[in-house]
């Protein structure tokens, strides 16, 4: 048998099921991972090791007592983003450093009940605002292929604690690209569901009509193991869409011959990689083989998805952390004079530098006199992005392109220049804006760091997402491959 | 677009940060080069256009029942607080 962390989530669960190992051994074999490997990479800003015995000595009574629920006694981490009942959750801000949740998030109770171990909360940019890990109050993750190098974000810590092995799969979300950039960034398999498929109770939020919970795992099988228990209806989050959620295992062996892919013509045009390019291609190649056919697709309007994401973003971000004010929960500056120096100085030293840059841009898009040119246009122009992606779905079945264009990025290379940071979803952006389900699949190596292929589907697509990344790593060993320093 | 050190004083005073001299020049500089990023969006022809709000189209506010859902659980809440006195939330006095 391979090492207990070679192993996928499913493969996991099947061992368990089996009794080859119990979840304790599996729990404690991840937990001594984290000890030993965490320091390096940071992927983690609380560790939960008794929560995380405890659940496993439950989940293994539950085993022994023949249940066999699809993910009982399997270890996973949290974003630090989800609210853990009496569990520090920060969302790596000061802000929150010393607030522990009063309640679970929805994603949180579901995986709990579904017997998924939590090992912890992992490290994230504060607030979700960022794509290089750089922003968390609690220090930057590193990118376990290469560790001078940043593993992307918002979910860095998610993506990097997965990649080195310290957990076989973790919860993230995604409002720009934040599940999908450090999944390329890190060799992983990332999926972004459809706007709504998965309850934001109890998510921290940053803008409301972007954000959406999803997994970073090594396979798209196991992707659809977590997402199947994720997924559905909840009355407690007012987006929540009530359509039933498929049988993802189900259909994932479907073949693919016959289906059209459409090749994202604006996303090969400038600013990509040509090694990245390349092994895009490459992967392309492999679905021609698997019978797809593909067709260029041109999405006008998309090269402003960016400009658009970071009007409606920060106005959202803006109005959301209004929320921190000193007086309910969170940091409160010492010896306020009056009630608005409690306000101002509370959010002026709670928050990161980011965090207000973007509290700011919303602030200012929103004010009066603004409104209109800046907010109402971008709105504008998201229905156009939107129309395009429909009208191109009218055409294929899914679209792809790359994730990023770029591989991960020196830390410290991007910290100082907010526009070339927010130029990094430049290819994620516009699944957020227009609600759609899109995925990262790893897709080769350039310079020794991993590459990513992106997918992206209509609404509520996400079985045939799931279903075309797997036949595709049915025919490749890219999402088997580790860092050598933590194999 | 170009902003002076006088507007982000201004959003930041709206924004309730409190932000200081030495931080000052950097958001001026990059809250200017963000606005004029945004610019772009003129380039798109809108006319006609109606602005979304949601993603996903048909969406309807969902309503419930007019009744109570959730347990009292303000103990619990208030732990978090940096300041609370027989269940009241704490802060400076705000009527002379």
């Amino acid at each position: 048998m391979s090492e207990l962390h070679h192993l996928t989530l499913a493969e996991l669960a099947a061992g368990l099921r089996a009794r080859r190992f119990s979840s304790v051994e599996l729990t404690k074999h991840f937990l001594d991972r984290i000890a030993r490997f965490n320091p390096d990479i940071n992927a983690f800003i609380t560790v939960t090791a008794e929560q995380a015995l405890a659940a496993a000595e439950a989940a293994d009574k539950r085993l022994a007592a023949g249940e066999s629920t699809p993910l009982l006694g399997v270890p996973i981490a949290h974003k630090d983003i989800f609210c853990t009942d009496g569990v520090l959750t920060t969302c790596a801000s000061r802000m929150l450093a010393n607030f522990v949740a009063p309640y679970d998030a929805t994603v949180v109770e579901r995986l709990a009940s579904a017997g998924a171990v939590s090992l912890g909360k992992a490290n994230m940019d504060e607030f979700a605002m960022g794509s290089s890990n750089e922003t968390s109050y609690f220090g930057p993750v590193k990118n376990p292929w290469d560790t001078k190098k940043v593993p992307g974000g918002s979910s860095g810590g998610s993506a990097a604690a997965v990649a080195a092995r310290l957990a076989p799969a973790a919860t993230a979300t995604d409002t720009g690209g934040s599940i999908r950039q450090p999944a390329a960034l890190t060799g992983l398999t990332g999926i972004k569901p459809t706007y709504g498929r998965v309850s934001r109770y109890g998510m921290i939020a940053f803008a409301s009509s972007l954000d959406q919970a999803g997994t970073l795992t090594y396979t798209a099988q196991d992707a659809a193991l977590l997402l199947g228990v994720m997924a559905g209806f909840d009355p407690r989050d007012s987006t929540s869409v009530d359509v039933p959620v498929p049988d993802y295992l189900a259909t994932l062996e479907q073949p693919l011959a016959g289906l059209k892919i459409g090749l994202l013509k604006e996303f090969f045009e400038k600013g990509l990689e040509e090694q990245s390019a390349k092994l895009v291609r490459e992967a392309l190649a492999v679905y021609e083989k698997l019978g797809a056919k593909l067709v260029e697709v041109s999405l006008p309007n998309l090269p402003l998805s960016v400009p658009t994401y970071y009007v409606v973003a920060p106005a959202e971000c803006s109005s959301n952390l209004s929320r921190f004010d000193g007086v309910r929960f969170g940091y409160r500056c010492e010896n306020p004079t009056d009630l608005l120096d409690l306000y101002t100085r509370s959010r002026g030293e709670g928050f990161g530098a980011e965090v207000k840059r973007r509290i700011m841009t919303g602030t200012y898009v929103l004010s009066a006199g603004y409104y209109d040119a800046y907010y109402l246009k971008a709105q504008k122009v998201r229905r156009l992005i939107a129309d395009d992606f429909a009208r191109a779905f009218k055409e294929v079945d899914v679209l792809m392109g790359p994730t990023s264009p770029t591989t991960a990025f020196d830390i410290g290379a991007k910290v100082d220049d907010p526009i070339t940071m927010y130029l990094n979803d430049i290819y994620t952006i516009g699944a957020n804006l227009a609600g759609l389900p899109a995925m990262s699949i790893p897709c080769g190596f350039a310079g020794g760091l991993p590459v990513g292929l992106q997918i992206i589907g209509p609404h509520f697509s996400e079985a045939k997402l799931l279903n075309v990344a797997h036949g595709y790593q049915r025919e490749t060993d890219w999402h088997r491959q580790m860092p050598s320093a933590y194999a | 677009m170009s902003l002076t050190r006088r507007d982000v004083e201004n959003i930041a005073q709206l924004a309730r940060l409190s932000i200081s001299e030495s931080e000052l020049p950097a958001y001026v500089d990059s809250l200017s080069k963000i606005l004029s990023f945004v610019e772009q969006l003129n380039a798109a022809d809108t006319a006609h256009v109606e602005p979304m709000a949601h993603p996903l189209a048909d969406q309807v506010q969902r309503l419930r029942d007019d009744v109570v859902t959730e347990e009292d659980r303000h103990e619990k809440y208030q732990r978090n607080a940096p300041a609370v006195e027989a269940g009241l939330y704490l802060v400076p006095k705000v009527i002379e």
